[in-house]
């Protein structure tokens, strides 16, 4: 173990912090706004990924079929909101949790019906697929550079448009009190429609940049899913400022965990034992950090005063 | 009623029984075969499926002659699923035989109730070390391979190329410990680290990090299905490719292959079959599967075919009979007919006795990515637990 090689973990652990946060984020303003617990949210993070990659191999070019592969799948959120979530909002959380577990399931399978059961790749930008050196010779991926980057300026965006604009501040109340803000004349209904419809995107585009690095198949937003729920329970749910801080705590903490678990057990068990029980303690890592979370502040990180 | 026709009724009731006997013989010859067809692994059991039925629709339709019925089921890659599906195509639909199973934690499950109920079991693809050794069975033949020996194949070539300092990574369950095992059966060398990643887990960055920094001379993993396609990916992004020999098993096939393309050129893998093994029944086999299917077959679909076509051979030699279990035994441990692979015999304990190869990913003519044969690593390889099965 040296500095490099920490350093190296840690910006995979951001890198993998972002896109949980890209996930997290639609999926707490969902459930803190909107009080709907979206289970289904997963599925537009797949769709992201299938429809970018069969857009990125129509085009051949990368911008073009991200920006096709995010409208396509943006209508296909708008579509699920109208046919399915729009009657799901007003019922209890069980039916919300039945309903769009079944949406899962639809989608899944039609996605396996489209496009095969073969995993699937996205071609990423030549000019982002290479690597490149940083300390001590270590390689690193630039696309993952590049995630991290898009993730600093969707936070940025995303933290400008709820704490200054108009359309936040109608959010921020709605979430807090809905009935008040729709006495007043906004049409909360709308407003609600808009944040699902954001949220819907992000985790789309999320998919659409992981997808060069993983293969896309149809259950690839299962995982993500829980993660994401993991993320906004520890950062309070319906806090952006909450997702971000908790998903880059739950990245590197699972990153450096997965490096160093073993090594730091090997200082104290046999080798065999250390390589035993290192990756179970690594994988158990998040969920250590989220009891402990929970008993420190049980409403979460940020939890408590709506978005923020 | 006249007395003619009471005649013919009276003699009919003992004919009948006669008749009802020869309907029994054209029945047509039922084969039960499991594969897993759903989830993140199903291209490995659809390759698999399309294998066998392929061999069946060249035969006509028909394996030793007889009309033949395949009823395929997917085992959802659950091990109690398979057992009940298993048990309702012994009991309700009478299968003759059973054959396919791509997992071993499925083939664990299924085989003891096969067995039981005296029904041959074909595999297709899995074979799990018990199988091989103390729990053989006289009901259990495998037209693939013994697990540990397509990694005792990376084990011999790391050997072979004098690697001193070896990183070993492989998913975190049973078969990535047998998985280690097979590959150190034969390396001598120094292990610098046994990288154990959760199954089923999607984004190597730390792992790769971590072997970036231990600079080993090459690496031997073991990651099936989309695993091993991430893997491969993020291997090429991260620059290690062509700087750190990439050593697999089971990762780099033509079922992950159109998903990692580019990225897992010239990466190595050890196998028992590749689309170039030149026998005249492979070129037959390769062309035919890429018409029928328009992709190019994995070593999954090899074995499915080689399943098929001793079926076929066993069927011929009995003359299409399934009652006798003796001779049928015989006949199958015979291995009638000509593998693709080449060079194809049964061991004591039910396994092949055959070649096994490094291969190696590259890009064909047509722009498809395929594997092709670097070495020949094994000749005439048995597996290593034979000697424990007491079959003889």
């Amino acid at each position: 173990m040296n500095a490099s090689l920490l350093a190296l973990q840690a910006l995979n652990g951001l890198q993998y912090g972002m896109i949980l946060f890209l996930v997290a984020a639609g999926l707490t303003l969902v459930f803190g706004v909107m009080d709907f617990i979206n289970l289904a949210h997963g599925v537009q993070f797949t769709l992201g990924a299938y429809l970018t990659a069969s857009f990125v191999a129509r085009f051949d070019n990368f911008a073009l079929g991200l920006a096709a592969g995010l409208a396509a799948a943006l209508a296909l959120g708008v579509l699920l909101e109208i046919a399915v979530f729009r009657i799901l909002t007003r019922r209890s959380h069980l039916e919300q949790v039945l309903g769009t577990f079944g949406v899962i399931l639809v989608v899944t399978d039609a996605l396996r019906l489209v496009y095969g059961p073969a995993p699937r790749s996205l071609r990423m930008p030549e000019a982002l697929s290479g690597a490149i050196p940083l300390m001590d010779g270590l390689m690193y991926p630039l696309w993952r550079l590049a995630i991290i980057a898009a993730g600093l300026v969707v936070a940025l965006a995303l933290w400008l448009l709820v704490a200054k604009t108009r359309v936040g501040m109608l959010v921020r109340a709605g979430s807090t009190d809905r009935e008040t803000v729709s006495a007043l004349g906004v049409d909360i209904e709308r407003l609600f429609v808009l944040v699902f419809v954001f949220g819907a995107l992000l985790a789309a585009f999320a998919g659409a940049m992981a997808g060069p690095l993983l293969s896309i198949e149809p259950t690839m937003g299962d995982n993500v899913l829980i993660l994401a729920f993991v993320v906004i329970v520890i950062g309070g749910i319906g806090s952006i400022r909450g997702a971000f801080v908790a998903a880059l705590l739950i990245g590197l903490v699972d990153t450096l965990g997965r490096a160093f678990a073993t090594d730091v057990l090997k200082l104290v068990l046999s080798n065999a034992t250390a390589s035993a029980a290192g990756p179970a303690i690594a994988s158990m890592l998040i969920y250590v950090l989220m009891a402990l979370v929970l008993v420190a502040r049980p409403a979460g990180l940020f939890g408590g005063n709506g978005p923020s | 009623m006249t007395s003619s026709f009471r005649r013919a009724l009276l003699a009919s009731a003992f004919v009948a029984p006669a008749l009802f006997g020869a309907a029994a013989q054209a029945d047509p010859v039922k084969i039960g075969f499991l594969s897993t067809l759903s989830g993140p692994s199903a291209p490995l059991g659809v390759h698999m499926r399309d294998g066998f039925l392929l061999a069946v629709k060249e035969l006509g339709g028909k394996l030793g002659g007889q009309p033949t019925e395949v009823l395929v089921v997917d085992d959802e890659l659950k091990p109690d699923v398979a057992v009940s599906k298993v048990k309702a195509l012994i009991e309700r639909d009478k299968v003759d035989l059973l054959a396919g199973v791509v997992f071993s934690n499925v083939m664990m499950a299924v085989a003891k109730p096969a067995a039981e109920a005296k029904t041959f079991l074909i595999s297709g693809n899995a074979g799990p070390s018990p199988l091989a050794g103390k729990a053989c069975s006289e009901y259990f033949f495998s037209a693939s391979y013994q697990n540990d020996q397509n990694h005792e194949v990376m084990g011999k070539y790391a050997q072979d190329q004098g690697y001193k300092r070896v990183v070993l990574m492989t998913p975190n369950y049973q078969a990535g410990k047998d998985s280690m095992a097979g590959f150190k059966r034969h390396f001598k060398g120094e292990v610098l680290d046994e990288i154990f990643t959760p199954l089923g887990q999607l984004d190597f960055s730390a792992e790769l990090a971590k072997i970036a920094s231990a600079k080993p001379d090459a690496v031997f993993t073991f990651m099936p299905g989309g695993m091993g396609v991430n893997l491969v990916k993020q291997w090429s992004q991260a620059g290690l490719a062509g700087k750190i020999p990439f050593l697999s098993a089971f990762t780099v096939d033509e079922t992950t292959l159109p998903a990692t393309k580019e990225a897992a050129d010239g990466l190595l893998s050890g196998a028992e079959w590749a689309p170039n093994i030149d026998t005249p029944e492979n070129k037959a086999f390769v062309a035919a599967y890429e018409k029928e299917y328009g992709v190019a077959p994995s070593l999954y679909a090899a074995q499915g075919y080689d399943a098929a076509r001793l079926i076929d051979g066993a069927l011929k030699a009995t003359g299409g009979k399934t009652s006798d279990k003796e001779a049928l035994r015989k006949a199958i441990a015979s291995a009638p007919f000509k593998s693709v692979r080449g060079a194809f015999k049964f061991n004591t304990n039910g396994f092949p006795v055959q070649d096994f190869y490094v291969v190696k990913a590259v890009k064909r003519g047509d722009g498809a990515y395929v594997t092709q044969t670097v070495s020949k690593v094994f000749s005439q390889a048995a597996d290593a637990y034979a000697a424990e099965c007491p079959l003889k």
